[in-house]
């Protein structure tokens, strides 16, 4: 019979802490990479012009269609060795460039959710076209992208669980590591649900604070 | 001869296979106010959309000031700032309260300061019965108090000319007649207008020509009194028969 022994847990805090460090680290730079790759790509994607919005569609479907996993993968081991990113490098990228594919989408949604009198009304008054957009219609698209974006954060940080597959030490690679030495993998493994857990409901928590903050102005 | 204020020749335009405007021509001379009126699928508000470019045209062209509006070399954002467009949704910017709304452009496009924005802003508001709703916010607001926001919102650029595409068709019946008389009043300041509407009794107070049109053309250009006791076509008398005695 299996006897729980949760004194591995305790024993090995400042690993844990220094694998959540580092999850943290890659999601949070992964996200504020893919914040303005995704807001170009959308904008990009609603475009008149039919070449923008291709390329950018292009972008969109390639990375949205290829698994993370594989991705993670040709990053590190074709781009990371052309430009020597390393995994630590690799890994970010191959999340940005991932999740931004799905910024691109919501910030398209939520552009497109904006009747089209707003443009039309703005261009009247003698607007550019890149004013409109800046003074009337992002101001109105970024409140509509925010739950969805929320949302995609929260995939951001569970999804970085991957990147222990190119030897990031990340809280994934720390577990696996541990149970390999210590064989307490059921100790080990809801722990560390607990701690991805806490990351993502915090962040849920505290864009929902922010919402209502936005809703209240 | 007045001077021409919008001058639209030859002027077609197609969906697809649907011809919505054909080869139409005539002139809006300075501050007149003209009244497009006809049923449903004419072309009105196409025309008067075209009028300051966000309908593009197949062929003819449409000169407003002298400038053609569909010409690629002409600076179209420029001529807009001449040109107040009213649109049947108010289209305010929810983002924004009825003075952001107000001074929008003419900060970010006419490049006022915001203190000068702001008085001018009030300026119109108060003489349109808005003064207090300055801060308001659009979704705050009844139809007749957006609309007449909007006609504010397209005052503040002192422009030349006002379209309004059906400005009280999205109305309730009892908010139309204070939106009704925030264009009167603008009528009598001598402002080149042109309304698409379909309140007939209006239109024939307030304008100086009666464009009726039908299925794309049209088909007569005359004085209210003229063309409501005495149409020239059998279109009209028809139109008019049936909106008036229903």
């Amino acid at each position: 019979m299996y006897i729980m022994n949760w004194g591995v847990i305790a024993q090995n805090l400042p690993l844990f802490l220094r694998g959540a460090l580092l999850t943290l680290k890659i999601s949070l730079l992964a996200l504020v990479l893919s914040i303005p790759i995704g807001a170009f790509a959308g904008l990009c994607r609603v475009s008149r012009n039919r070449v923008i919005s291709f390329l950018a569609a292009c972008y969109v479907e390639f990375f949205r269609g290829v698994p993370l996993l594989v991705l993670l993968m040709w990053i590190f081991f074709v781009l990371g060795r052309i430009l020597r990113l390393g995994s630590y490098w690799s890994a970010i990228a191959g999340l940005a460039i991932f999740s931004g594919a799905f910024v691109a989408e919501i910030v398209r949604a939520g552009i497109e959710a904006i009747p089209k009198g707003q443009m039309e009304a703005a261009r009247s008054s003698g607007m550019t076209y890149v004013q409109a957009m800046k003074l009337v219609v992002l101001p109105q698209a970024l409140r509509k992208v925010l739950p969805p974006l929320a949302s995609q954060f929260i995939i951001l940080i569970k999804d970085s669980s991957l990147v222990s597959v190119i030897s990031v030490v990340d809280l994934t690679l720390i577990g696996k590591n541990l149970v390999a030495t210590t064989f307490r993998s059921i100790e080990v493994w809801s722990f560390i649900a607990v701690i991805y857990f806490c990351m993502t409901f915090s962040l849920s928590k505290f864009i929902a604070f922010f919402e209502r903050q936005s809703v209240r102005e | 001869m007045a001077e021409v204020a919008i001058s639209i020749r030859n002027v077609s335009k197609s969906f697809g296979s649907l011809r919505v405007l054909k080869e139409i021509s005539f002139d809006i001379p300075k501050s007149q106010v003209f009244a497009f009126i006809g049923p449903s699928g004419a072309g009105k508000s196409t025309l008067v959309r075209a009028l300051n470019g966000l309908e593009g045209i197949d062929a003819g062209e449409i000169l407003v000031e002298g400038v053609s509006v569909h010409d690629r070399r002409t600076d179209i954002n420029r001529l807009r700032t001449n040109i107040g467009f009213v649109s049947q949704s108010f289209n305010l910017y929810p983002h924004l309260d009825v003075l952001g709304n107000v001074t929008l452009a003419p900060v970010h496009v006419k490049r006022q300061g915001q203190e000068e924005a702001r008085e001018r802003a009030l300026a119109i508001l108060g003489s349109l019965g808005l003064a207090d709703k300055a801060r308001s916010f659009p979704q705050q607001l009844s139809g007749g108090q957006q609309q007449r926001v909007a006609i504010a919102r397209a005052m503040a650029m002192d422009p030349h000319m006002i379209l309004f595409d059906e400005p009280t068709s999205a109305l309730d019946p009892e908010l139309i007649k204070e939106v009704l008389d925030a264009i009167r009043q603008l009528a009598s300041t001598g402002m080149t207008m042109v309304v698409v509407t379909h309140e007939m009794s209006f239109a024939r107070e307030i304008c100086e020509r009666i464009v009726f049109m039908n299925q794309g053309s049209v088909l007569e250009i005359t004085p209210p009194q003229e063309f409501f006791s005495n149409p020239k076509t059998e279109r009209a008398r028809e139109f008019l028969g049936k909106i008036l005695h229903h």
